[in-house]
């Protein structure tokens, strides 16, 4: 979920928005530092309160068995087991955790390229074509932005359900290809970041609609890069739809294995290795934000912006 | 020839341009959003009558408002709303007062390492919703929690898992998760004030807090406002951490938010009534992200 506002009445690049506040307005010695420290001391202990439980995390991955919950919860135990504990969760009940991982990344990173090209050609015609309907397209997807999934989850399981889908592989993907959220950004970046001239360049040079629109995405990379990642997360992070639709353990995403884990209570599976599969989740997450954060923190700003 | 002619033959022709692109989105968005909407209305006006004793066949027979009826005398759905209200009215302010003041100080000159907190304050958004609530959920249970644990060290017996505490302890992890996310867009809308804006109210002596509070937050209003009903809206749809906080508080009733209660509708075959409660929930968000808007527009006036 984004936050996004309709105002398409701006024609600037939106990926220039960032940039533009490169001089800092107020000189810093007009400030005392009495009141610099306590505003420090404000942003270290919010700090605080959002890495302590990533922290806790991380420290109890490395605890051997039992050590978890024994001595202090915010520091390393008496034995490093991080290796033996990736180990036994690789190999509880089957290996069935790798197979989740993969299913996780199978939805995740088909369902991101595929719902962030047909987001963006649909966005591209939006802002590129005066079609009839144009208008009303736009708004009942605008509109969809505001539904939120898990109000959206219950009535696609009685339809699934009426028609069979349920508890396959197509129950939880078909869901995970559509981004209304995905044609507003790319409508609203395509308008801004694509000349209309050389769309005619291209219709002159007698090249078709979907060769020009190819050359297009070169121009709308940023906006498809911050589409896939917004849509990566979601899907990854999904719980209720997957849970509701697939019975079949081998079908199910890392989120649903792994609260079904937790509702054991430690017993077959420790709470350690809940604890390690948590961690383990949520690595292909931070990496995806790393490795592409030049893109999506310009994406973000353009949405928050608009 | 007249306008008309001439712009008939081009709209049509943009018409057969755009429908490459736009037909197959638009065909998944009917099969995903309005197909099951217009399903679930549907079928909300029907209900299953069993005969006798349930021992002879079951038929649907049109119940006209008969569900929606029940739907507003049924007490634990009511109550599951009552409940994510009162999460909303104490956490959201909380939450997006939290995100306005961290973005504020990010985006002001007083802070030295701006680069450090955006990251450390997007860290929750890595984990959010199921995994966080995992998380959470280790941290507040009884005998175990790490907290509670320092806590009785100290001689302060606290619990988070009592019926009076499980809205605070949702509240909380809601604002982990979501403060950062919240705080990034407040300051990605603050990175556009102009400069030159702020170097005027400076000229004019106008700086520091006053100057953030008088000239930055109005001109930030519109990201304000979204940050707000999205998180209206997150509230409603309240599920991951209440279902995950279970395996620490089985005191935790199965109908705790309005999604659950259709849930359990669900699982107990009672497909229209789950129906009809979903349609209720949709109608609902979307009457109170109206007010929401409205509220907020009229203020400016």
């Amino acid at each position: 979920m984004t936050v996004t506002l309709p105002s398409p009445t701006r024609n600037e690049p939106v990926a220039g928005v960032p940039n533009r506040r490169r001089r800092r307005a107020h000189p810093l010695t007009t400030v005392s530092p009495a009141s610099r420290l306590f505003v420090l001391a404000v942003m270290i202990l919010f700090a605080v309160y959002f890495l302590l439980p990533v922290w806790w995390l991380v420290v109890s991955v490395t605890k051997g068995s039992g050590e978890i919950f024994s001595g202090n919860g915010f520091w390393f135990g008496e034995s490093f087991a991080f290796v033996e504990n990736i180990k036994t969760l690789f190999q509880a009940q089957g290996g069935i955790y790798s197979r989740w991982l993969l299913n996780s990344l199978l939805y995740a990173v088909g369902g991101g390229i595929v719902s962030t090209l047909l987001a963006s050609m649909c966005g591209y015609a939006l802002a590129k074509f005066r079609f009839p309907g144009r208008e009303a397209v736009f708004g009942t997807v605008l509109a969809a932005v505001l539904l939120p999934a898990p109000v959206l989850a219950i009535p696609l399981y009685l339809v699934f359900s009426a028609t069979g889908i349920i508890n396959t592989f197509w129950a939880v993907f078909i869901p995970s290809i559509v981004s209304p959220f995905g044609v507003y950004l790319s409508r609203i970046y395509a308008a801004s970041s694509i000349p209309d001239a050389l769309i005619e360049a291209g219709r002159i040079d007698g090249a078709g609609e979907m060769r020009i629109f190819g050359m297009g995405v070169r121009l709308m990379a940023p906006a498809m890069v911050t589409i896939f990642l917004f849509q990566f997360v979601a899907i990854w992070t999904n719980f209720l739809l997957p849970s509701l639709m697939l019975a079949d353990s081998t079908l199910q995403p890392v989120t649903v294995g792994l609260v079904g884990w937790r509702e054991m209570q430690g017993n077959p599976i420790s709470y350690t290795t809940v604890v390690t599969g948590a961690f383990v989740s949520v690595v292909p997450v931070v990496a995806m934000f790393l490795s592409l954060q030049s893109f999506w923190s310009k994406g973000l700003a353009a949405g928050a912006v608009k | 020839m007249s306008p008309v002619t001439i712009q008939r033959p081009s709209r049509r022709r943009e018409l057969r341009r755009a429908a490459p692109f736009v037909l197959p989105f638009l065909l998944l968005f009917v099969v995903v959003y309005l197909v099951p909407t217009g399903y679930s209305v549907v079928q909300s006006f029907f209900a299953v009558k069993r005969s006798g004793l349930g021992l002879g066949g079951a038929e649907t027979v049109f119940a006209g408002l008969g569900n929606y009826v029940r739907v507003f005398q049924d007490g634990d759905f009511i109550a599951s709303l009552g409940r994510v209200t009162f999460i909303g009215v104490i956490q959201v302010p909380v939450m997006l007062g939290i995100a306005l003041v961290l973005a504020l100080l990010i985006d002001s000159s007083v802070s030295t390492g701006r680069k450090f907190f955006r990251v450390a304050y997007f860290v929750p958004y890595g984990l959010p919703g199921v995994i966080a609530a995992l998380v959470w959920s280790f941290l507040y249970a009884p005998s175990l929690s790490p907290i509670t644990g320092f806590f009785a060290s100290i001689g302060v017996d606290v619990s988070f898992v009592t019926d009076g505490a499980l809205p605070f302890s949702i509240a909380n992890i809601l604002t982990w998760a979501w403060t950062g996310y919240n705080t990034i867009l407040i300051f990605a809308a603050l990175q556009a004030v102009p400069a030159e804006t702020m170097e005027a109210a400076a000229i004019d002596g106008c700086s520091g807090w006053k100057a953030a509070l008088l000239i930055k937050v109005p001109l930030i209003r519109p990201a304000l406002l979204l940050t707000l009903v999205f998180s209206v809206i997150g509230t409603f749809q309240l599920y991951n951490e209440p279902v995950t906080m279970k395996s620490v508080a089985p005191n935790l009733p199965s109908t705790y938010t309005p999604i659950m209660a259709a849930l359990r509708s669900l699982s107990g075959n009672d497909f229209n009534y789950a129906a009809a409660q979903s349609v209720v929930l949709g109608a609902l968000i979307c009457v109170v992200s109206v007010l929401v808007f409205r509220a907020s527009a009229r203020r400016v006036d």
